[in-house]
C-alpha cells in the first residue's frame, strides 16, 4: 500500500500541534482560576445576601474584580481553540465534525450566553438589579463557566474514547448514533469531575495566597482571615475530590487507553501484581495493579505487551501492532473498493461483502496510516514525570488544606492537636502552639509558602493536561485518526507564523494581566 | 421532520445567528469611532463603558455562530476555515485584541498604556466588520477551493486532505475581489451606523449625542452607497444552483430568482431596509429621538437573515467553488447526519429561553442610561 501521508508537510503537522498545545496551555492558565474563584466569590456574596454585612459585599466585589481581570484572557484564548479545529485541523473537522461539532454548539447556546449575559450583570448590576437577582447572576456566571467546561470536556473525552458513533462509508465520516452515549460517556464524567474539581484547587490556592500576602503586610486582616476560611474548606474538599476522581480517571484510562497508562508509568513489560513506581528506583509492590484493576494481582499490560500483542485476563487476544496496522490497511482498501464499486454501480452483494470487510477491520482504521511501531508509542518521559508532578503536588495540597482548615477553624481537639504537632516538628513556633488566633500572626515564611503554592498549583494542573494529551499521542481520535491525517492543507510556514504571533500576543497579554492583578491586589478591596 | 426540513432549519438558525451577529457589531462600530465620538478622555471612557457592557454578547454570538456552523455544516467548517486560513486568522486576531482591551485599558498596572488598548478596539472595530462582511460576500462570490473526499483513502491523490485551497494565498485572494470589498465596506459602515445609534440611545450625554448625530450622516451615506451597489450587483449576477442529483450549475439571475421564488424573504428584506432607513432618517431629523437602534437593529436582522437564506435555500450552493464547480457546498452535501441535526433541533428549542434572559438582563442593566456620574462611583472599565 502506498504511503498516504507522503505529501503532507511535516512542518504543518508539528506546528499545528504546537499551536494547539500553546493555545490550550495558555487557555488553561485562565479557566481554572475562573472556575475556582466563581465558587469562592459566590460563597462570599451568599453570606452577604444572608447577613447584609457590607464587609461580605466588599469581599465578594474584591474577588469579582480579580475574577474579571482573569476572565477576559480566558475568553480571548477560548475563541482561538474553537476556530483552530477548522483552521488547522480541517480533515479532522470533517471526519468527526458530525459528532464533535454538537458539544461545541451546545456549549455556545447553553453555556456561553449564560456566562456572558450574567457576568455583565455581576459587574455592572450592583446598583441596578435586586440583591437576589445579583446573587443569582454571580452563581449563574460560575454555572455557565462550569457547563461550558462540561461540554468541552465531553468533546475532549470523546476524542480519547470515541463512543456513540459509526463510520459511514458513503459520506466518508463518522456519524453520531447515540447522543446520550457521547454526552454521558463515563470517560467524560470522570474527566469533567476531575478537571473542574482540580480547578477549584487553583481558586482556593490563589485566594489563600492573596490573603496571606495581606496578612504578611498586616492589612485587610478580616478579609484575609475570612477568605482563608472559605478557601480552606473549598481547597480541602477539592483536593480530596481531585484525588478520588483522579483514581477513577486512571482506571478509565487503564481500561480504554492502556498505552497511555503504560506511558504514564514507563511500564515496558507488564504482567500481574505490578508495582507502582514512585520515582525511578522506588516502587510499591502490586499497587499499580490494584489502582488499575482493583485487584492486587490484576494484569496491567506494558508498552511491549501492547506492541507485541497479549492475552487479556478474560482470555481475549489483543492483536500486535503489526496486526492492527495490517487490519487498518485492509479497512482502508475495503473502503477504497467499496467507493469504487459504488461509482461503477456494482451489485448489492459485492458492496455488502466489501462493507463487511470494512466493518470487521474498522476498529483499527487509524493504524492503517501508520508506518512503524514507534508511531504508536506516546512520549514516555513527559508522561512519566508530568503524572508524578501532578500526583505529588495533589498530595501536598490535600495535606496543606487539611492543616490550614484545622488552623483556621477552632475544631475541638483536632485544631489543638494539629497545632501541637506542628510545633513539635518546628513548623509552628512553640509560642503559638496554643494561640487559636495565630493564623494572622504566623512567621513570614508560612505566608511565602502559601504564595509559592500558586505556581505549583498551575504546574500540577498543566501537568494533568500534559498527561491527558501527550498520553494519547499519536491519536487525534483514539485508534481512528492519527494527528498527521487530521491536519489542514496549509503550509508549515503559515502555521509557524501564526504560532509565533499567538505566542507573542498571549505572552504579552499574560504579562499585562499579571501586572494588573498584582497592582489590584496591592490596591486592595476599595474601588 | 424530514432530513430536508432539518437542513433548512439549521441553515435558518445559522443565518439568524449571523444576522444577530451583524446587529451586535454595533459594538465594533462604536469602538471604531471612539476617538471622534468621545472627543475627551472622559467621553471616550463613556463610549468604552457603554459598549463594554455588550461586547461579550457580540463575542459569544460569533463563537456560537462558529459552533453552530461546525455542528450543522461541518464540511463548510473544514473547507472554509482550513482553506481561507489567513482571512479567518485575521478575524480571530482582531477579536482576541478586543477581548482583553476593555478589562485592561484603564487598570493600574497596564504598562502598555490605555491608548494601546483603545487602538486595539479601533482595529477590531474597523477590520472585524470589514473582514466578516468580506467572508459573507464569499457566499455569493465564490472561493477558490476543491473538495475531494476520496483523498482520505486514495494513495494516488496529491494529499490525503479532503479540502484544499486551489491557490497559495489561503483566503487573502478573496480581498482582491472588488465585490467582496464592497460588501465588507457596507458591513463596516453599517456597524458604524449601528454603533452611533446605540451610543445615542445608551449614553446620556448631550455632547456625545450631538457629535454622534453629525457622524451619523458621514457613516450612513457610504453605507447606503455600498449596500445599494452590492444589492444591485447581487440581483443581477449569476448564481450557483444544484439539481436533485446534486449536480451544480451556474444559473443567470439566481439570487433575483430566489427572492422572487421566496417572496416572503423579499418582503422581510424590504421591511428591514425601510426600518434601517427610517431609524437613520428620524435620528438625523429629530434631535430628541434616541431610540433609532431598535428599528435599525430589527431592520438589520430582517435584511441579513433573508440575504443569507437567499444564498442557501431554493437549491442554491451557499459556498460556491470557483476552482471546481462540483466542489461547491450546499446545505445537502455539507450538512451533518440526520441524527445529529435532529438531536441539535431539540437543543435549539432552548434558544427562545436564552434570548429571553438576555433581553431581560439587557433591560435591567440599561433601564438607567450611562452617564458621567456612573463612571465615578461604579465598577467601570
Amino acid at each position: 500500500m502506498s504511503d498516504l501521508f507522503l505529501n503532507i508537510d511535516a512542518g504543518t503537522i508539528n506546528w499545528a500541534r504546537a499551536q494547539f498545545a500553546l493555545t490550550a496551555i495558555y487557555h488553561w492558565l485562565f479557566v481554572p482560576l475562573t472556575l475556582g474563584l466563581a465558587v469562592i466569590m459566590g460563597i462570599c456574596e451568599t453570606i452577604w445576601y444572608r447577613k447584609r454585612d457590607t464587609f461580605w459585599r466588599t469581599t465578594a466585589q474584591f474577588w469579582q474584580r480579580l475574577f474579571g481581570i482573569n476572565f477576559a484572557m480566558g475568553v480571548a484564548t477560548g475563541i482561538i481553540l474553537e476556530f483552530e479545529f477548522g483552521t488547522n485541523w480541517s480533515n479532522y473537522s470533517w471526519f468527526v465534525g458530525d459528532i464533535f461539532g454538537a458539544p461545541l454548539a451546545i456549549e455556545g447556546i447553553v453555556a456561553f450566553f449564560m456566562e456572558s449575559t450574567f457576568v455583565a450583570v455581576m459587574f455592572f448590576g450592583w446598583k441596578k438589579v435586586s440583591p437576589g437577582f445579583h446573587l443569582a447572576s454571580t452563581w449563574l456566571t460560575g454555572l455557565g463557566a462550569t457547563i461550558s467546561a462540561w461540554w468541552i470536556l465531553v468533546a475532549n473525552a470523546w476524542m480519547q474514547y470515541p463512543v456513540g458513533c459509526a463510520f459511514n462509508p458513503d459520506t466518508m465520516r463518522n456519524e453520531m448514533v447515540s447522543f446520550l452515549d457521547v454526552a454521558l460517556s463515563p470517560f467524560a464524567i470522570d474527566k469533567f469531575c476531575h478537571t473542574v474539581i482540580s480547578a477549584w484547587i487553583i481558586g482556593a490556592v490563589f485566594v489563600v495566597a492573596v490573603s496571606c500576602w495581606y496578612l504578611m503586610k498586616k492589612r485587610e486582616t478580616r478579609l484575609a482571615t475570612e477568605s482563608i476560611k472559605i478557601a480552606a474548606v473549598v481547597g480541602l474538599v477539592a483536593s480530596l475530590g481531585a484525588g478520588m476522581t483522579g483514581h477513577k480517571s486512571a482506571q478509565s484510562v487503564a481500561e480504554v487507553q492502556p498505552m497511555k497508562l503504560a506511558a504514564m508509568e514507563a511500564l515496558y513489560n507488564g504482567g500481574t501484581g505490578v508495582g507502582l513506581t514512585i520515582v525511578p528506583g522506588i516502587e510499591v509492590p502490586k499497587v499499580l495493579s490494584f489502582m488499575a484493576t482493583n485487584d492486587f494481582n490484576g494484569y496491567v499490560p506494558g508498552i511491549n505487551n501492547l506492541l507485541n500483542g497479549y492475552t487479556r485476563p478474560d482470555g481475549k487476544q489483543e492483536p500486535s501492532f503489526e496486526e492492527k496496522m495490517a487490519r487498518g490497511q485492509q479497512a482502508i482498501l475495503a473502503l477504497q473498493d467499496y467507493r469504487e464499486s459504488k461509482k461503477q454501480g456494482a451489485s448489492e452483494l459485492v458492496l455488502s461483502e466489501q462493507l463487511s470487510i470494512l466493518n470487521a477491520n474498522m476498529p483499527y482504521f487509524g493504524y492503517g496510516y501508520m508506518k512503524n511501531r514507534r508511531d504508536a508509542v506516546p512520549p514516555i518521559t513527559v508522561n512519566f514525570w508530568a503524572f508524578r508532578i501532578m500526583v505529588g503536588l495533589g498530595c501536598l495540597f490535600i495535606l496543606y488544606f487539611a492543616v490550614l482548615l484545622l488552623m483556621a477553624f477552632r475544631i475541638p481537639w483536632l485544631s489543638a492537636i494539629t497545632r501541637r504537632l506542628l510545633a513539635i516538628v518546628c513548623i509552628l513556633p512553640e509560642t503559638q502552639a496554643d494561640d487559636t488566633n495565630s493564623i494572622a500572626t504566623l512567621p513570614k515564611w508560612h505566608y511565602w509558602f502559601a504564595i509559592l503554592l500558586v505556581p505549583l498549583a498551575y504546574i500540577a494542573s498543566e501537568s494533568g493536561w500534559l498527561v491527558a494529551e501527550f498520553g494519547r499521542q499519536p491519536w487525534t481520535i483514539q485508534d481512528m485518526l492519527p494527528t498527521w491525517v487530521g491536519v489542514s492543507d496549509v503550509n508549515g510556514f503559515s502555521v509557524a507564523l501564526t504560532f509565533f504571533l499567538f505566542l507573542f500576543l498571549f505572552t504579552l497579554m499574560l504579562c499585562v494581566e499579571i501586572n494588573i492583578m498584582l497592582k489590584q491586589i496591592k490596591k486592595g478591596p476599595e474601588l | 421532520m424530514t432530513y430536508s426540513f432539518l437542513q433548512h432549519y439549521w441553515c435558518f438558525l445559522v443565518s439568524l445567528l449571523g444576522a444577530l451577529l451583524v446587529f451586535l457589531l454595533f459594538v465594533q462600530g462604536a469602538n471604531s469611532m471612539v476617538r471622534s465620538l468621545g472627543y475627551t478622555e472622559e467621553g471616550r471612557r463613556l463610549i468604552i463603558n457603554s459598549t463594554g457592557r455588550k461586547w461579550e454578547l457580540t463575542f459569544t454570538t460569533l463563537v456560537t455562530f462558529g459552533g453552530a456552523f461546525f455542528a450543522s455544516f461541518p464540511l463548510f467548517y473544514s473547507t472554509s476555515f482550513g482553506g481561507a486560513y489567513w482571512l479567518w486568522m485575521l478575524i480571530l486576531f482582531t477579536f482576541v485584541l478586543q477581548a482583553v482591551s476593555y478589562e485592561f485599558q484603564n487598570k493600574l498596572g497596564n504598562f502598555l498604556g490605555a491608548k494601546t488598548f483603545q487602538m486595539f478596539l479601533v482595529i477590531n472595530g474597523l477590520l472585524g466588520p470589514l473582514l466578516l462582511g468580506g467572508a459573507v460576500a464569499t457566499f455569493f462570490e465564490g472561493s477558490n477551493f476543491i473538495v475531494m473526499k476520496d483523498n482520505l483513502i486514495d494513495a494516488q491523490s496529491f494529499t490525503p486532505i479532503i479540502s484544499r485551497w486551489a491557490n497559495a494565498s489561503h483566503g487573502l485572494d478573496a480581498l482582491l475581489n472588488p465585490w467582496v470589498l464592497v460588501l465588507g465596506l457596507a458591513v463596516m459602515f453599517l456597524a458604524r451606523v449601528l454603533g452611533i445609534l446605540y451610543i445615542i440611545n445608551n449614553v446620556n450625554d448631550e455632547d456625545i449625542r450631538s457629535r454622534a448625530s453629525v457622524r451619523l450622516i458621514g457613516a450612513a451615506i457610504p453605507f447606503v452607497l455600498f449596500f445599494v451597489a452590492y444589492t444591485v450587483h447581487l440581483l443581477l449576477k449569476d448564481g450557483y444552483a444544484y439539481d436533485e442529483a446534486g449536480v451544480i450549475s451556474i444559473v443567470p439571475y439566481k439570487y433575483l430568482t430566489n427572492f422572487l421564488d421566496m417572496w416572503y424573504l423579499l418582503l422581510l428584506f424590504l421591511i428591514g431596509v425601510v426600518l434601517v432607513l427610517y431609524a437613520i432618517g428620524k435620528t438625523i431629523v429629530s434631535k430628541d429621538y434616541i431610540k433609532g437602534i431598535w428599528p435599525a437593529g430589527i431592520g438589520v436582522v430582517l435584511v441579513i437573515l433573508p440575504l443569507l437564506l437567499c444564498s442557501a435555500w431554493n437549491n442554491t450552493a451557499y459556498y460556491p467553488s470557483t476552482a471546481d464547480l462540483q466542489s461547491s457546498l450546499t446545505i445537502v452535501n455539507s450538512c451533518s447526519s440526520e441524527f445529529t441535526l435532529r438531536t441539535m433541533f431539540y437543543v435549539s428549542l432552548l434558544i427562545p429561553f436564552v434570548l429571553a434572559y438576555i433581553a431581560y438582563a439587557w433591560y435591567a442593566l440599561d433601564k438607567k442610561k450611562l452617564d458621567r456620574q456612573e463612571l465615578k462611583d461604579e465598577h467601570v472599565y
